[in-house]
């Protein structure tokens, strides 16, 4: 009976190593931080197309996820984390690494300029979209591979 | 040699002589009949500069990693990688001696709609020649008009490198005889305005098919899997369903669609990648109405 508790507790324990560890997955921590970014263009985009009212603390929340998300970004991707768990990582990241983490860095800047000068309005909020998702669309045109 | 031997030979001769005509015949360029370019008037400029960003001549025409106004250099170059070997798209700049400013618009409009070159040779269907041929005499005309106003270009791509048998031109006649049609790729509600603009727009110009529908062995598209997703050709990955059936955008709404088309950002907020980046910056310059009567379009689609 002892004997029995004790593998239960241990499969248990292994259970909730192995979630732990999927989660820690440098894929899934990624996959994790680009849809923060993409949570924080959704709720740009809300105000930019007028679903929402311009609210200056949500432009300034948004930007601010974005700009210190893709400082992070480029760190999760160490060598053995190229395929696995769905990733849509292109092995061009790996051989290119200073452009890909360039091209981060841009998104990050971008955003911190219109941090510096937060856009007053629904069209500047509009216009900032447009230069962010640019951003994001030259880094996903190279580096992003769908699979479907 | 007896003479009925003798008869046998000379009757076999003509026999393989006139079947060599007859596949010589089927298999030659076949560019349309002069008339059929004339009298088609002054091009409207505004509308070959509408059916440029619809057609995605740039994407492949501009030189590698050009940006804003360079998108407008068509100086040729830029590699197309496919399974059949590397395509190397051709100076298309108004370039009188190293782009086609010398052309005329019937040697232009066979080339786009019966891959026929300036020398009457065969033009690989790498240049999407079997979309285009869906495109009205009116638009080639316009759009060639507006061609004529970009920049030129001195630069001369290479040679494409491909290996045998596809290097042999003759053979490209075959593929037409197979796979080149005009006719609708998939049946809609043509008597809706939308639905027809959207079909011209998609088989047509926008050559959709040619990256999302997949092809057979010989580089035909597989029948009934038009738009239903198909491997990346340029390398890993694939190029997604665009039918209501897909996985990835079945769920989209038209005015999504329409949005992702405009914006480069999914419903999801995720953004648009790969090849397809350079094509949502050409849609993004069509009239709202051409991105929604896509969008219209592809709803419309049975699914795959």
């Amino acid at each position: 009976m002892k004997i029995r508790a004790f593998m239960f507790a241990a499969v248990l324990a292994g259970l909730g190593v192995t979630a732990v560890t999927a989660a820690d997955e440098p894929q899934a921590v990624r996959q994790q931080l680009m849809k923060k970014v993409g949570q924080a263009a959704g709720a740009l985009s809300g105000i930019a197309k007028g679903e929402k009212p311009y609210d200056q603390e949500i432009v300034k929340a948004s930007l601010t996820t974005i700009s210190e998300t893709v400082k992070i970004f480029p760190t999760h991707f160490p060598a053995g984390s190229e395929t696995g768990m769905e990733t849509e990582a292109s092995p061009k990241i790996w051989q290119n690494m200073d452009d890909f983490k360039a091209k981060a860095a841009k998104l990050g800047s971008d955003a911190e300029k219109f941090l510096a000068e937060l856009p007053a309005d629904q069209a500047g909020v509009g216009a900032a979209l447009g230069i962010l998702g640019k951003d994001c669309g030259s880094c996903h045109e190279s580096y992003r591979l769908k699979k479907e | 040699m007896g003479r009925r031997a003798r008869r046998l030979v000379s009757g076999l001769i003509i026999l393989a002589l006139a079947g060599g005509g007859v596949l010589w015949w089927l298999a030659k360029p076949k560019p349309w009949d002069a008339a059929h370019w004339e009298g088609v008037g002054e091009p409207d400029l505004a509308n070959g500069e509408r059916v440029f960003w619809a057609g995605g001549c740039t994407s492949c025409h501009a030189a590698t990693g050009a940006q804003d106004d360079a998108r407008l250099v068509l100086s040729g170059g830029r590699p197309l990688k496919s399974p059949f070997g590397t395509f190397f798209p051709p100076n298309v700049s108004p370039d009188e001696t190293a782009g086609i400013g010398g052309w005329t618009l019937a040697e232009f409009g066979n080339a786009m709609t019966r891959g026929v070159g300036k020398n009457g040779e065969h033009l690989y269907p790498s240049f999407p020649y079997g979309s285009y041929a869906r495109m009205s005499v009116e638009d080639v005309n316009d759009l060639w008009g507006f061609m004529q106003t970009l920049p030129k270009s001195a630069n001369v791509a290479p040679p494409h490198d491909l290996p045998f048998p596809f290097n042999v031109r003759l053979a490209l006649g075959g593929w037409k005889l197979l796979y080149l049609t005009d006719a609708p790729r998939a049946e809609v509600n043509t008597a809706d305005a939308k639905l027809a603009h959207g079909q011209y727009l998609v088989e047509g110009p926008g050559h959709c098919g040619e990256c999302h529908t997949p092809r057979n062995a010989l580089g035909g598209f597989e029948k009934d899997r038009w738009l239903a997703g198909a491997p990346n050709p340029e390398g890993e990955g694939r190029i997604p369903d665009i039918t209501p059936g897909s996985k990835s955008i079945g769920s989209w709404s038209a005015s999504d669609i329409a949005s992702y088309l405009e914006t480069g950002f999914t419903p999801e907020f995720d953004t648009v990648s790969g090849s397809m980046v350079d094509v949502q910056k050409n849609m993004a310059k069509l009239p709202a109405s051409d991105r929604e009567a896509i969008a219209a379009y592809l709803k419309a689609l049975p699914p795959s």
